[in-house]
């Protein structure tokens, strides 16, 4: 194989940012080159996981989700179970204690569902830091809850309202946020995108959740699944479960994309299904986009999910074919939100729901023999309002 | 085809910038024409983008206008073969201003095949640092097309680097943050400037923030010319189809500002 170009996953990826931030990226790389497997940040950021985030995660056996799909044995790993309901905490402390060892006292973040947004905001009150986020002003209504969430957290929410109000134009904010102002100041990017090295960091703090399901499924089992699935929107909690099973090649590796109204229609996220390779945010990869370059406005019902982009190793990992992307339907998402709800007692968030939608079509096809694993990425309650409100219910008095 | 150079034989150079398809593509014609019959040295044309990462409001507000118009690349290419024929074609460099994605996705040989046919000089990619400009570097070249360099507040050690790879003339960004206008630039560019000219002998103009006669006078005084965006993006916002007179005083008064600080 030739030697890999430096910050790319083959031919994704890269370092597509202002020259005003070219050392601001440069010196977070140097830390993260010293810091990852320096003893002390190892041990502070397990001793966190630990006592702070409820780790390892519980790797959970569906049992009447397996009965009733009648095919394959199904797990959940149980990443809605750590603190702050969702698996972006794995990152956010990660990055919080590189911050922290560079010296920052502000971090900047952006938030689609909310659910990075209250990560930040949680580690920057345990911290002792400044912190801002950036938030699409439709999804600052979509998910009112956690922007209350924050608030209380002792987070600055700014809504963002230039174009689609959603997390591609809070990306954009936060980036321009940090142009002005790095010196004391870190971008607590959340997902496995942007210039290099972010998408490497964020993946590395988000592979302990392969780490401990690959140990977790062979004690349990004595042998590796046959499929690991996971929600794709930017691809953190994908690329996290997938990391750890990239080099068992019988396991196969399945993102799940939102397709929102459908791969015809307008209104879907589909990056991989519809998307062409592009350049934008940081980063060569495949977008939502025109013939002349214009980032589509996508569509999903999961605000987490619903960004035109998708992580340059998720890029890569397609282009090998080492992993499979299918698109799932906003209507999907829903049934499968209310069957996990129903038949296990898990109320798994939107995002994840797409996940466990795609496991309910492969499973019946599977053998009793095979095994799937899904990442429950995060936890449901922040969407039980727009379910409600999406079966046509009135929450309200 | 005329080269970036010419633009900084005439005394320091004013460079506006517009946003192409703002008002209508063919406001943007006669506004460029106006533009360097008030004196303006060199025009960079803005290809407005869906998510410019390195604008403001002003100019995200106006590429933002341009695309709700529906105005693609083609038409832009074909305002500039229009803006280059005829008897009163103009001759100064033109230079496009545009983030990678929609070169990439046009298609970049098909790109810079157009930019050679219809005279751009060069072209300004904000988010293509140093590290990365061989995704346009090659075929701009093989087309005469120059690829301009920004060097910014932040650039320090990496001056040395960009400015003796820099062709054209290099883009030195005089604040942190976002285009837009500024009350007061604080950065030290005349440091700036001295540590670039120690690496190359192209020109050196001085853009963001810019707005004021006198802060286009103060950074001419210290480089070979001043860029200004959001000022006149914000006088065609303001006046829309009727923005002649006011554009061709305000380039004018620009000017005779850098102008006063070669005197």
């Amino acid at each position: 194989m030739s030697e890999q170009r430096h910050g790319y996953f083959g031919a994704f990826g890269g370092q597509f940012m202002p020259e005003t931030l070219m050392n601001a990226v440069i010196e977070l790389e140097e830390a993260y080159n010293k810091y990852k497997d320096d003893p002390e940040f190892v041990r502070e950021l397990e001793d966190l996981h630990k006592k702070y985030t409820g780790r390892p995660s519980l790797l959970y056996y569906a049992d009447r989700m397996t009965k009733d799909l009648g095919g394959a044995k199904i797990y959940l790993k149980r990443e809605d179970l750590n603190h702050t309901g969702s698996h972006k905490l794995n990152n956010v402390i990660g990055q919080m204690l590189l911050a922290k060892r560079m010296g920052k006292t502000r971090v900047i973040a952006e938030t689609g569902a909310g659910q990075h947004g209250v990560a930040t905001a949680t580690v920057a009150a345990l911290m002792g830091m400044e912190c801002e986020v950036f938030m699409g002003a439709e999804d600052c209504e979509r998910q009112a809850l956690n922007v209350y969430r924050m608030e209380l957290l002792g987070a600055k929410v700014h809504p963002v309202t230039t174009g689609t109000s959603t997390l591609k134009d809070a990306v954009s904010e936060a980036m321009r946020e940090w142009t002005n102002r790095m010196s004391d100041t870190h971008y607590v990017l959340g997902s496995v995108m942007g210039a290099h090295p972010f998408p490497m960091i964020v993946r590395d703090f988000q592979s302990i959740i392969s780490r401990e399901a690959r140990e977790q499924i062979l004690e349990a089992e004595g042998k590796l699944p046959t499929a690991v699935m996971a929600c794709v929107g930017g691809g953190s909690n994908a690329m996290g479960m997938f990391y750890h099973f990239i080099p068992d090649e019988g396991v196969r590796l399945i993102g799940c994309e939102a397709a929102g109204r459908g791969v015809d229609t307008e209104e879907h996220a589909a990056t991989i299904a519809k998307g062409s390779v592009g350049i934008f945010h940081g980063m060569k990869s495949y977008f939502c986009q025109d013939e002349d370059g214009q980032i589509a406005p996508v569509y999903s019902i999961s605000a987490g999910l619903d960004y035109p982009g998708i992580g340059p190793e998720h890029a890569y990992l397609h282009d090998s074919g080492r992993a499979e992307y299918v698109p799932v339907t906003d209507d999907e998402a829903v049934d499968a939100f209310e069957y996990l709800s129903r038949l296990e007692g898990i109320i798994p968030a939107i995002e994840s729901a797409h996940a466990v939608a795609h496991a309910r079509k492969i499973a019946p096809t599977m053998s009793k023999d095979d095994i799937i694993i899904i990442c429950l990425s995060g936890r449901g309650d922040k969407d039980v309002a727009a379910m409600a409100k999406y079966r046509g219910v009135d929450l309200h008095e | 085809m005329s080269k970036i150079k010419d633009a900084f034989t005439k005394g320091k150079a004013f460079i506006p910038f517009i946003s192409a398809g703002d008002h209508g593509i063919e406001n943007t014609e006669r506004y460029i024409r106006i533009m360097v019959k008030a004196g303006a040295d060199m025009v960079e044309i803005g290809i407005p983008f869906s998510d410019p990462t390195a604008e403001g409001p002003v100019i995200q507000e106006a590429s933002t206008r341009a695309l709700s118009t529906g105005v693609k690349i083609h038409d832009i290419f074909d305002m500039v073969r229009r803006l280059r024929t005829g008897d009163d074609a103009v001759t100064v460099p033109l230079v496009f201003m545009t983030y990678l994605n929609p070169i990439y996705v046009f298609g970049r040989e098909k790109f810079f095949t157009l930019c050679e046919e219809v005279g751009i000089s060069g072209v300004i990619v904000p988010d293509m640092p140093f590290e990365e400009k061989g995704e346009l570097g090659t075929i701009a070249h093989k087309h005469g097309v120059e690829v301009v360099s920004l060097i910014a507040p932040t650039s320090e050690n990496r001056i040395e680097m960009i400015a003796k790879e820099a062709e054209g003339f290099v883009y030195c960004v005089s604040s942190l943050g976002v285009t837009g206008m500024r009350s007061e630039i604080k950065t030290d560019i005349k440091s700036i400037v001295e540590t670039i000219r120690k690496y190359t002998d192209i020109p050196v103009a001085v853009g963001f923030g810019i707005s004021k006669p006198e802060q286009a006078e103060a950074m001419a005084r210290v480089s070979d010319g001043a860029i200004v965006g959001s000022a006149i993006v914000k006088i065609i916002a303001e006046h829309g189809e009727n923005a002649d007179q006011a554009l061709f005083d305000y380039v004018q008064s620009m000017k005779q500002a850098v102008l006063k600080a070669g005197a």
